[in-house]
């Protein structure tokens, strides 16, 4: 009776009369343990409590009875919306990725959420995704493979595994190796992990008016803090810190990676499934797959690892990026990284490793301004608040540290700016704090900008923007010679510029030792 | 690595209206009546016996951005519409320089501040597919923006691609 494609209007899997009200009633914690605390030992309270758990559940209810949804051959609509009604149509055509999603109490129950992108339209928060949550998991899956297969492939009798897994006669390109799990304390998501932490505490303290000074454990783990002179305790407070974002790191690694499989299938999408507890599995369509990006965030790059996001319109890099499902490699080996990325670009490590033609040395110069001149100023307000005497002699040691960080930065952000043109690939380096290496088909450049500030253009430098409708947007090639960059663009992309260009006829510039595959060492 | 040609891009053809100056002027006159109203009430009220000093370099300051900020846009500012892409020029300490394709043109936009409906001036806002940076035509006489918003969206229905 469920079968997709007659375009007939049905509701989703009864199963999330369940997860609903679960999800809705989790959400309002907050409030209820705040009126709970509130009011302790008031009978009036507790009610209160039912009341918001009744009315949320009954919410939960009304948005299940409310939201339809139906898949013709041409189009698939929703309609949902408890006060206000809502219609969407996607036209088969259009789609351009599709996410399955499972939580914990979907997997329970063995259903999914299918969320479809239409890539240029889903640009805001939730803009034109259509989101059908609650197929079961068969459902999910044949859904998917439908939707990425079209027209080559009916639908297959897909077998009854959950929606995160692999289908048969994928190609798998790489799977997570537990060994990689010793980058997890470097990725920092444990600092996310522990601010969201922080903030949950926070609501609840606030909003059940919990005096803080009164509860003895926090009274006593202040009088232990006392005990020490304040250098220490930072020492401490310190240690603890990073003991708690590597254990939270690691775990988030585990919930988010664990059964990581990156696949191709026949028609070249790729697939991406992960997750131990939520699984998720993302497909990308090849034609809209237009380079990849390395990007290795400062701490991982000291350990020697590295992660790859996929550059493909429909799917932004930003933000919650690895929500965003463009994660192609989890952080893992430098050199398992540049083989995916290699392998998923068609170009092998080309451009990804190579050494790029650094820029010129006034761009050097301008980081190395940029970083020193607010370094100095900590420097010189710390100094003379301390000459004062408002701040101990030690802290002026401290903020002399700055400049000499900032000097590091500097440089290295210098080193891993670079651009070049490989394999009618466009390469683009930069960053240091997260630095990436991007390569992006030429084809995929919908335009040019080049920007100079009044201070670039006396240093005869100038940034080059291109813009795309993929992943981040635009790709900055920051301060290179401004003698150099309408020829580089030209080249990238031969015609775009052809009829503004002054001089003779453009040359048409390949690059050589573009494959050279020395291994990049900044 | 290869040698590429140093090739340049000429500025695009067309200039802003001739009421542009007129209109920046006027922009940035408002816009520093209110800064300097904030300035006047602040010092006078904060440091008093300084308060001349910093109104005096508030003023100077004002002076020479309306004066010189309009005219120097004019020189920076314009634009063209060529066989195959359209082509801008913005900006006056950071300037601005794009390009893109005709065929990838997704929204052609005029838009008329109340400033702009002043002088009889408008705005054309050119996007693509790329979120980043739209193309914006500044300070056109209404009628050549018309045109111009016309001419475009003739030419991208008949291109009729997605522009991805």
């Amino acid at each position: 009776m469920n079968e997709p494609g007659d375009g007939s209007w049905r509701r989703l899997s009864p199963r999330m009369l369940l997860v609903h009200p679960v999800i809705e009633i989790g959400r309002a914690i907050p409030a209820i343990a705040g009126v709970l605390l509130a009011g302790s030992g008031g009978s009036g309270s507790s009610l209160w409590a039912a009341a918001i758990a009744l009315a949320v559940a009954g919410f939960g209810t009304l948005r299940y009875v409310t939201t339809r949804y139906s898949i013709g051959s041409a189009q698939i609509q929703l309609k949902h919306g408890i006060f206000r009604r809502r219609e969407l149509s996607v036209p088969l055509d259009r789609v351009r990725t599709v996410d399955v999603t499972a939580h914990v109490l979907h997997r329970l129950l063995g259903i999914a959420r299918v969320s479809i992108g239409t890539g240029t339209s889903d640009r805001k928060e939730g803009g034109d995704r259509l989101v059908l949550d609650g197929l079961t998991a068969q459902q999910a899956t044949r859904l998917r493979s439908e939707l990425l297969h079209r027209p080559a492939v009916p639908a297959a009798e897909g077998p009854a595994t959950s929606g995160a897994r692999s289908e048969p006669g994928d190609e798998q390109l790489v799977a997570l190796d537990p060994r990689w799990l010793r980058y997890a304390p470097f990725t920092l998501t444990g600092a996310l992990t522990g601010l969201a932490v922080l903030g949950v505490g926070w609501r609840v303290v606030s909003e059940g008016h919990v005096r803080l000074d009164r509860v003895s454990v926090l009274r006593d783990v202040v009088a232990w803090f006392e005990r020490w002179s304040p250098l220490t305790d930072v020492l401490i407070g310190t240690a603890g810190v990073i003991a708690f974002v590597a254990l939270a790191s690691t775990a988030g690694y585990l919930l988010s990676f664990w059964h990581f499989v990156l696949s191709r299938n026949d028609a070249g999408s790729l697939h991406v499934s992960r997750g131990l507890l939520t699984t998720r599995a993302t497909s990308i369509e090849r034609r809209r797959l237009v380079g990849v990006e390395l990007s290795e965030p400062m701490l991982l790059r000291w350990v020697g690892g590295a992660r790859v996001l996929a550059v493909a319109t429909g799917l932004r890099v930003g933000r919650g990026g690895e929500r965003g499902g463009e994660m192609l490699l989890p952080p893992a080996p430098r050199a398992v990284a540049i083989d995916v990325a290699g392998q998923v670009s068609g170009r092998g490590a080309g451009g990804l490793q190579t050494v790029l033609p650094p820029h010129p040395r006034a761009a050097l110069r301008r980081r190395l301004v940029r970083a020193e001149l607010p370094a100095l100023a900590v420097v010189a307000a710390t100094a003379v608040v301390a000459g004062a005497g408002g701040w101990p002699g030690w802290t002026v040691l401290l903020a002399a540290l700055l400049p000499i960080v900032a000097f590091a930065l500097a440089v290295d952000r210098y080193r891993s700016l670079g651009h070049l043109l490989v394999d009618r690939a466009l390469v683009v380096g930069a960053g240091s704090l997260v630095r990436t290496r991007t390569v992006l088909d030429t084809e995929a450049v919908i335009g040019w900008t080049l920007r100079s500030s009044w201070l670039q253009r006396r240093a005869g430098l100038v940034t080059l923007i291109a813009t795309t409708a993929a992943g981040r947007q635009k790709y900055l090639v920051s301060d290179l010679a401004a003698a150099e960059a309408v020829g580089f663009a030209d080249a990238a992309t031969p015609g775009l510029l052809s009829e503004v260009l002054v001089g003779e006829s453009p040359v048409q510039v390949v690059a050589p030792g573009a494959r050279s595959g020395r291994a990049s060492t900044s | 690595m290869g040698e590429v040609m140093p090739l340049e891009m000429r500025a695009p053809e067309n200039r802003a209206s001739s009421r542009a100056v007129r209109y920046w002027t006027v922009r940035a006159l408002s816009g520093w009546v209110v800064a300097l109203v904030v300035v006047i009430t602040v010092a006078t009220q904060a440091f008093p016996h300084q308060a001349a000093a910093v109104i005096g370099a508030a003023v100077l300051v004002a002076a020479v951005h309306v004066v010189v900020m309009p005219r120097w846009r004019f020189r920076v500012h314009r634009w063209e519409v060529t066989g195959t892409a359209v082509y801008t020029q913005a900006g006056w300490l950071r300037q601005e320089r794009r390009i893109a394709p005709i065929v990838r043109i997704q929204t052609v936009d005029t838009e008329r501040g109340p400033f702009e409906q002043l002088f009889g001036l408008s705005k054309v806002t050119i996007t693509t597919a790329s979120a980043a940076g739209p193309l914006k035509i500044h300070a056109l006489d209404s009628a050549t923006a018309e045109l111009l918003a016309l001419k475009l969206t003739d030419i991208t229905s008949a291109a009729g691609a997605d522009g991805t």
